[in-house]
Order: C-alpha cells, then sequence, then structure tokens
C-alpha cells in the first residue's frame, strides 16, 4: 500500500517535471517510480488516506496563508534589522515546549519558527525546542512559549493530531 | 499589465535577495547569519520563481519553477537547521552580546545520558 502510494506520486511529480507525454518519456518515469517506491516507500506515513480527510484540508488551507503572512513580516523584520545603522539585536537562544506529538507535526512546527520572524530552529530534544531568537523579549519561558510556538501550534495541532 | 507582473515579482525578490547577502556581511555570528540568509533568500527566491512561473504560465518551464518553489520552501529551513545546529555542536562561539543560551546544558551532554 505504502509502496504503491509512494510510486504514483513519485510518477505524478516526474510528469510535472518533464511536462510531456511521449512514450519514451513515460516508459522512464514509470521505471524510476518503481525504483523509488521500492527503495524508498518505508518513509510514507503509516495511515495516508488520512490526507484526504476534508477537516484536515481545511485547516491546511487556513494554515498556508496564515503562514505566508507571518513569512513576509519575517522578511520585513530582517530587513529592518539590517538596513538600520544601529542593528537592533538582542540574539540568544531560548527553550521553549510544544505539545505537538506526531514527527510530522514537529517538523512543520520547527520548520514555520524558522521561518517566522526573528526565530531559528536549533535543535528538537524530545518535546522542547531550541529556538535562536535574534530579539529576545522576555526571560520567562512561559512568554517565550506564547510568543514563539502557540499561534502556530493552534492550527498545527488540527491539521496533524 | 501581463507583462508588468513577472518583472515587478522578479525585482522584488531580486530585492529581498540583496537584503538576505546584506545581513550576512552585516550581522556579528553565525546564527544571526544564518537568520537572514534563511528567511530572506528562501522568499527573495521563491518570488523569482514566482515570476517565472507567471511569465510563461502553466508549461513546462513554469511548471519546473512551481515545484521549484515548493522544494525550497520545505528544503531551505531543514538546511538552515543543520548548519546552525551542525555549527554548535562543533562549538562555534555565540556573538558576546548574547543575552541567553539554554541550549549549552543539551549540547554539552552525550545522547546516550540523556
Amino acid at each position: 500500500m505504502k509502496q504503491l502510494l509512494s510510486c504514483v506520486l513519485t510518477f505524478l511529480l516526474w510528469l510535472a517535471l518533464t511536462w510531456s507525454l511521449t512514450p519514451s518519456d513515460i516508459a522512464a518515469g514509470v521505471f524510476i517510480s518503481i525504483v523509488i517506491a521500492v527503495i524508498l516507500g518505508d518513509i510514507y506515513p503509516e495511515h495516508p488516506q488520512a490526507v484526504f480527510d476534508p477537516k484536515r484540508l481545511f485547516w491546511l488551507a487556513v494554515y498556508v496563508p496564515y503562514f505566508l503572512y507571518f513569512m513576509v513580516r519575517a522578511n520585513l523584520d530582517v530587513a529592518y534589522r539590517v538596513i538600520h545603522p544601529d542593528m537592533p539585536i538582542r540574539p540568544g537562544i531560548v527553550k521553549v515546549k510544544t505539545t505537538l506529538r506526531g514527527d510530522i507535526g514537529k517538523l512543520a512546527l520547527a520548520n514555520s519558527i524558522t521561518l517566522t520572524p526573528g526565530t531559528l530552529s536549533v535543535d528538537i530534544v524530545g518535546d522542547d525546542l531550541y529556538i535562536h531568537w535574534i530579539n529576545v523579549t522576555t526571560m520567562d519561558p512561559e512568554e517565550q512559549t506564547g510568543t514563539i510556538v502557540s499561534h502556530f501550534e493552534r492550527i498545527l495541532r488540527r491539521i496533524f493530531r | 499589465m501581463t507583462s508588468l507582473l513577472p518583472k515587478v515579482l522578479i525585482t522584488v525578490g531580486l530585492l529581498f535577495d540583496l537584503l538576505g547577502c546584506i545581513g550576512l556581511v552585516r550581522l556579528p555570528d553565525v546564527y544571526n547569519r544564518a537568520q537572514a540568509a534563511t528567511k530572506c533568500v528562501t522568499l527573495g527566491t521563491c518570488l523569482i520563481l514566482f515570476g517565472v512561473a507567471t511569465q510563461f504560465g502553466v508549461s513546462a518551464l513554469g511548471m519546473k519553477a512551481v515545484l521549484c518553489m515548493l522544494f525550497i520552501l520545505f528544503t531551505s529551513p531543514v538546511g538552515a537547521h543543520a548548519i546552525v545546529r551542525g555549527a554548535y555542536k562543533s562549538g562555534v562561539k555565540m556573538w558576546e552580546g548574547s543575552v541567553v543560551d539554554a541550549y549549552r546544558d543539551v549540547a554539552t551532554t552525550k545522547p546516550e545520558e540523556r
């Protein structure tokens, strides 16, 4: 099942990349998809049908513009700090907690944190995320967690459970 | 109008890439530099590729640009994470103006002692 899904997805990606329907391209695509599915099929999640849960797709659709908004803000924030003659930075590494359980959920959270204003994921150990923060505004762990992770977690929890 | 949009997108993308490069030069240590490099260069490069996609529409070139956008969006934070974590573990010092370092204790203990 996992191998089949992997094979189909890889083949669709191949079609999008080559963007041609000549028999030789399709034959090469089928061959490569099968090889990749046999080697890498194991890394696919255990219950792939969960992807088609409409509730999750709805929250994903909410999350994407929300995330893009923060990403643009992050860039303006960095631009401001870089151009400002005094460079107003107060960097440090802080520790925050996440309540997300799944590995993919944590990955999405860490990636989102990296691309949003002033924060960069350094490491994940269990439930603790170590975040490099370019402008540490508070030393209180509760407030740090609130500022950095809570607004993403609220939506990510509904997507990944 | 259709010929203006790609040019605007590519120009804004180049501007963000430039800001990322200025950040690389001006900011003090590897961790702050990784911040500027990851954020600005990801959005800048995505905007350039999006500009290419709007220029060429649904074609071989446009599809490749969109796929590259997605790949950069997923892989660049992971790359930044790996570089910063590797830098910390191999002993690169943080800037002396840094205010807090919660990672020190964890980074120095070996994985099996956790």
